[in-house]
């Protein structure tokens, strides 16, 4: 029953019952504002109860308060009912067979124009309508793995896309795309890293910073971008591929331990911290920056991981934490921590007896650093020194998401602490690097004339 | 056999045919037989410090070639487009525009660039748009939704323009009727167009964001002169309220015609009133046109599903020697349109005819510059007959087949194929609907756009419902400028020349002059008349300072009657303050090297300038005297003495 009412409460809802008027309704409506015609459209759960939203016929919503309406009467009724346009995705004989798995970002959708509700396009056919393009890059499939919000990916996802992908490799694909929302992409790809070895063939995950219901939107060329690069290119491990600059021009393809998403809304908010991208793409080509990469190979093997201890934290450290923070983690069970320490890997001296605490709990401690660029030192100030001492081990230049998920799979595997540490430490997918390349930190400064003659010659 | 035609002598006879006349000529009656129809959307920027939905200032600019960073885009028909738009709009998308956005520090951050989401909708405009739409009589919304139009364009990066409804149904008066109101909407301004040259084209996000409000009328004026007169009340109601900008581009109108039979075209862009009537006048005849080619080709072609063009390539030679600009590896194809001979030169527009509807569609859709086509009833053109006879055998011409070449880069003369065989089709279906813009002041328009389709508008989901309350509506509209109408009303009773009027409403003074009236002892149509004919005249040769505010006028007016100087003074003081307008009157005063005199002292000169003007002039004319003796104290009395009062005082001798 309510049903006809989508939205409405309180006051409003009781004016729609009176009037005996629903949503989809054509309705006339006086009010002491005037006179309005519309279709009455549903309303959104978090707006307030006291307006009505109808849809004029110049196709502008507005609302009107209830307290003003005086008389409402129902000319007609017409539900919205959309389905999107699908057609067959074509087969090519030759061309590269792409499996895409879907976790619930929208990368193509299509509008539906009375609610403003996006309704994601995702079936291949449905694909092939949005981006046609993609046809001429691969044959693909689609499936549809979780609906989720990408701040609601977690380890249970990240298993079961694990094995998924396993799946397909076995069944000899040449290449995976996976559409992901962008908020915990990084996160998603570093598991995936870890839970995914020795892989034959490019994984490529790929989402968008604008909605795919807008015109300008970068998701279908970050689309194409990605599955250029799970077809063509032999980068056969876990990345990340989206816009370089926010302009439309060409994608990078970030590795998936070293990737970070750095702007809450540019196009080009995923960089690659403290080394160089793998690779950029255009619609057509892949170019190399780097090669010392996992290689594409013919065979089937891989190594599917799918291993995670769910009881780890990430803690960012600020300037008069208090031990309570460390002990409750204690407390309640946790087995790992990573903390993102100031500078070179600090944490305040009160913190240290929670941390002896911790020790004897037998949790695995780890530091890495909150500056993001650079090593963890500990070694250069006795603070450093008088902290391994009570178990905090450095992590070498692993971000501290890559650290966290790390982390989180190492303990999965083992509840040893020395094999953890092992694990921690040994590099599998470039989330330590020995070395830190000159090239790896650039921000530029805005303002300063070289860079800002570089930011004028060149597309941003 | 084929027969080239004399392309000049059919342009005229289809000029006739159609019963095209001027402007001038055409009386009220031809308006009525068209059957035409005139609405207006009227766009003005609102007089706000910062942007409508980022926190930029607004109103600063900068020319194309300032600009410190560049971004590019390409629009991409969202997938319910490609279900409902048509095969242009698609074609647009695939010949790939690149869209360039030049940025500057200084007016655009990166919302401009859609690469921030919206902030909260600017308070200061809301309330300005509000208090506009009481100003319409429109129905103020309860709640203000933000919605997205959608543009392919790219010129809104984000590929739609943020708009809301603030008022609904309104009315304003012109001379013999009324005009309805459809709505009123507040929205961000889109980005000025720098260039459009092949495949490039260029915009500034400089005016991108400003806040605008969008005035839409009923199609209810029936004759060009209504047009204007509508789009000069809306546009004076806005001023009314002294909070919107002025300037080149501040204000602009989108003006749709129709005929009977025709169909809606929307002329964009249009930023002087003036240019309203000849705009909508030639369009009203270029339908006209259109109509009467739909009914030749109509009796011409019995299977309309089934017509179609047949190409064939030329050789660029030729097209070369014959002196056209082509580069080498440019390529060039004959075409041959079944049934439409002579009807390229068909009249559609003053120095237009139909073949031009086919090359601006070819420069707009398919990207290549003009000339891009010459055919065979173009009398100017120097290509050889052979070149169209060559056509005609290829292609197997008819006698009643029109014969042109199209030639550009080899990349696009597919879809420039394309383009004019989708126009040749639209001509069976007589107007097509599309968007236009001016080229001249003789009212000659040119393609711009293919109109996009009905489902644009979608709701914005980056902003949430904005409630306007009654408390809020009432502060505003307790401080509404009187209506136009009134002010006119008011004005004439003041005996103030109506030929001011239009000077008063459009720099709004009407405020200064009753403040002048009220508090002041000076006649309203001393004050209007001063405005609307000595500072017009100074303001139409641009010679207004920027910084004057019509508001001083009161400080000069209130310091000559407390000085209790002559209101003659006045005249010599404005032109000085129009130039400095933060120069102080008592310096004013200097400038105009003016000095307090006694009355009796300038009065004192006269039986001495009468022995002198005796002793120069042998007649005896006391007009003549008297107008000397006038000249002669005219420097000094100015401002000490009226001049009425010195007049009668020398013809009673110095004695008065």
């Amino acid at each position: 029953m309510d049903d006809l009412f989508k939205g409405y409460k309180g006051e409003t809802l009781k004016l729609l019952k009176k009037f005996n008027v629903r949503v989809w309704s054509e309705v006339d409506i006086k009010s002491s504002r005037g006179e309005f015609s519309g279709i009455i459209l549903p309303r959104s759960e978090n707006d307030d109860e006291t307006h009505l939203v109808i849809k004029l016929v110049t196709g502008y919503n507005i609302g009107l308060e209830t307290g003003t309406i005086k008389n409402i009467i129902e000319k007609g009724f017409k539900e919205a009912n959309y389905k999107i346009p699908e057609k067959e995705f074509p087969y090519s004989e030759g061309k590269p067979n792409l499996k895409l798995f879907g976790t619930g970002g929208t990368i193509a959708s299509r509008l539906d124009y009375r609610t403003g509700a996006v309704i994601p396009a995702f079936s291949p056919g449905e694909l092939y309508g949005a981006v046609p393009e993609l046809a001429d890059i691969c044959n693909l499939s689609t499936e549809k793995l979780f609906a989720v919000f990408s701040e609601n990916m977690g380890p249970e996802q990240y298993i079961v896309l694990a094995k998924a992908i396993g799946e397909q490799i076995r069944n000899g694909i040449d290449g995976i795309i996976i559409g992901h929302g962008t908020d915990t992409m990084h996160h998603t790809a570093s598991a995936l890293s870890f839970m995914v070895q020795n892989s034959p063939v490019p994984i490529v995950m790929v989402g968008s910073q604008r909605s795919s219901d807008r015109p300008s939107s970068d998701a279908a060329l970050n689309l194409i971008h990605a599955a250029t690069t799970a077809a063509i290119s032999d980068i056969a491990e876990v990345s990340v591929c989206m816009f370089g600059p926010t302009s439309d021009d060409y994608g990078l393809i970030h590795r998936g331990t070293r990737v970070r998403k750095m702007h809450s809304s540019y196009r080009s908010a995923f960089r690659t911290i403290g080394d160089v991208p793998i690779a950029t793409v255009v619609r057509d080509k892949v170019t190399k920056i780097r090669n010392d990469y996992n290689k594409r190979r013919n065979d089937k093997d891989v190594n599917i991981l799918p291993y995670f201890e769910e009881k780890i934290a990430l803690i960012y450290y600020y300037p008069n934490m208090q031990p309570d923070m460390i002990d409750s983690l204690i407390e309640k069970g946790y087995k790992g921590i990573v903390i993102a320490g100031t500078g070179l890997g600090h944490v305040n001296k009160p913190l240290y007896p929670a941390l002896e605490r911790a020790q004897k709990a037998g949790v695995a401690v780890y530091m890495t650093v909150q500056t993001l660029w650079g090593f963890v030192h500990m070694f250069v100030y006795d603070t450093g020194r008088d902290m391994m001492s009570k178990g905090v081990i450095p992590s070498e230049n692993m971000l501290p998401e890559v650290a966290y998920i790390k982390l989180g799979w190492a303990l999965g595997q083992t509840d040893d602490l020395e094999k953890v540490k092992d694990i921690m430490l040994t590099p599998i997918a470039g989330e330590i690097t020995s070395r830190e390349p000159y090239n790896g930190y650039l921000i530029y400064q805005g303002g300063i004339p070289e860079v800002e003659e570089l930011l004028k010659k060149y597309h941003k | 056999m084929y027969k080239r035609i004399n392309g000049k002598k059919n342009t005229g006879i289809t000029k006739k045919k159609i019963g095209f006349v001027t402007l001038k000529e055409a009386t009220p009656d031809i308006y009525e037989d068209l059957g035409f129809k005139c609405g207006l959307e009227v766009h003005q920027q609102l007089l706000t410090e910062q942007k409508l939905f980022c926190r930029c200032p607004a109103g600063k600019y900068q020319k194309g070639d300032d600009f410190q960073a560049e971004i590019v885009r390409h629009m991409r028909p969202t997938l319910s487009e490609l279900g409902e738009y048509d095969g242009t709009a698609l074609m647009e998308f695939k010949t790939r525009k690149n869209i360039t956005y030049r940025l500057k520090n200084e007016n655009a951050c990166t919302y401009e660039i859609d690469d921030t989401p919206p902030f909260p909708l600017n308070r200061e405009a809301l309330g300005i748009s509000i208090e506009i739409a009481l100003l319409l009589k429109t129905s103020i919304v309860g709640e203000l939704h933000i919605t997205r139009k959608q543009y392919l364009d790219g010129s809104i990066p984000t590929g739609f323009q943020r708009t809301a409804i603030v008022g609904i149904e309104g009315l304003i008066p012109i001379r013999n009727k009324k005009i309805r109101i459809i709505q009123m909407s507040i929205e961000e301004d889109s980005c000025r167009e720098i260039s459009d040259i092949g495949h490039e084209r260029i915009y500034s996000t400089d005016r991108l964001g400003v806040p605008l409000i969008e005035t839409v009328t009923y199609p209810d004026m029936k004759t060009p002169a209504e047009a204007a007169e509508a789009g000069q009340y809306i546009r004076f109601l806005a001023r009314s309220t002294g909070k919107v900008r002025t300037g080149i581009g501040a204000g602009r109108e989108d003006v749709n015609v129709s005929i009977k039979g025709g169909t809606r075209v929307e002329i964009k862009g249009v930023s002087r009133i003036k240019w309203i009537p000849p705009l909508t006048h030639v369009e009203a005849f270029r339908q006209k046109a259109l109509l009467e080619i739909k009914k030749i080709l109509e009796e011409r072609t019995k299977n309309v599903p089934e017509w179609e063009i047949r190409s064939t390539p030329v050789d660029n030679s030729i097209l070369i020697k014959a002196g056209l600009p082509l580069k080498k590896e440019y390529k060039a194809s004959g075409i041959r349109l079944p049934g439409f001979r002579a009807i390229l030169s068909f009249f559609t527009q003053p120095e237009k005819t139909f073949a031009d509807e086919l090359s601006e569609r070819v420069k707009v859709i398919a990207c290549i510059e003009k000339p891009n086509i010459v055919h065979d009833e173009d009398s100017s053109s120097k290509i050889p007959d052979e070149v169209f006879s060559d056509i005609y055998t290829k292609t197997g011409g008819d006698e009643k087949d029109a014969f042109l070449v199209v030639f550009g880069p080899a990349g696009d003369i597919a879809m420039a194929e394309e383009t004019i065989r989708e126009r040749c089709l639209l001509a069976f279906q007589g107007v097509p609907n599309e968007t236009r813009k001016a080229v001249n002041r003789e009212g000659t328009t040119i393609f711009e756009r293919v109109l996009p389709g009905p489902n644009r508008m979608y709701p914005d989901t980056d902003s949430a419902p904005i409630a306007i309350d009654d408390g809020y509506i009432s502060k505003l509209g307790s401080d509404l400028p009187s209506d136009i109408y009134d002010r006119e009303k008011i004005m004439k009773n003041w005996n103030i020349p109506e030929d001011t009027f239009p000077y008063i409403h459009v720099r709004n003074i009407f405020p200064v002059i009753k403040k002048i009236s009220e508090e002041l002892s000076y006649s309203p149509s001393f004050v209007g008349t001063i405005v609307g004919h000595r500072i017009k005249n100074v303001d139409g040769k641009n010679a207004i300072s920027p910084g004057f505010d019509h508001s001083r006028l009161f400080d000069i007016f209130e310091f000559c009657e407390k000085k209790k100087l002559d209101s003659e003074l006045v005249k010599l003081m404005i032109p000085v303050l129009l130039i400095h307008p933060n120069m102080d009157p008592e310096s004013i005063l200097s400038t105009i090297k003016f000095k307090k005199r006694d009355k009796k002292e300038i009065i004192s000169n006269i039986p001495l300038l009468d022995k002198q003007f005796n002793t120069i002039s042998k007649k005896n004319d006391p007009g003549a005297k008297k107008r000397w003796i006038m000249g002669q104290l005219r420097p000094i009395a100015v401002g000490n003495i009226s001049l009425r009062e010195l007049s009668n005082t020398i013809n009673g001798g110095g004695n008065g």
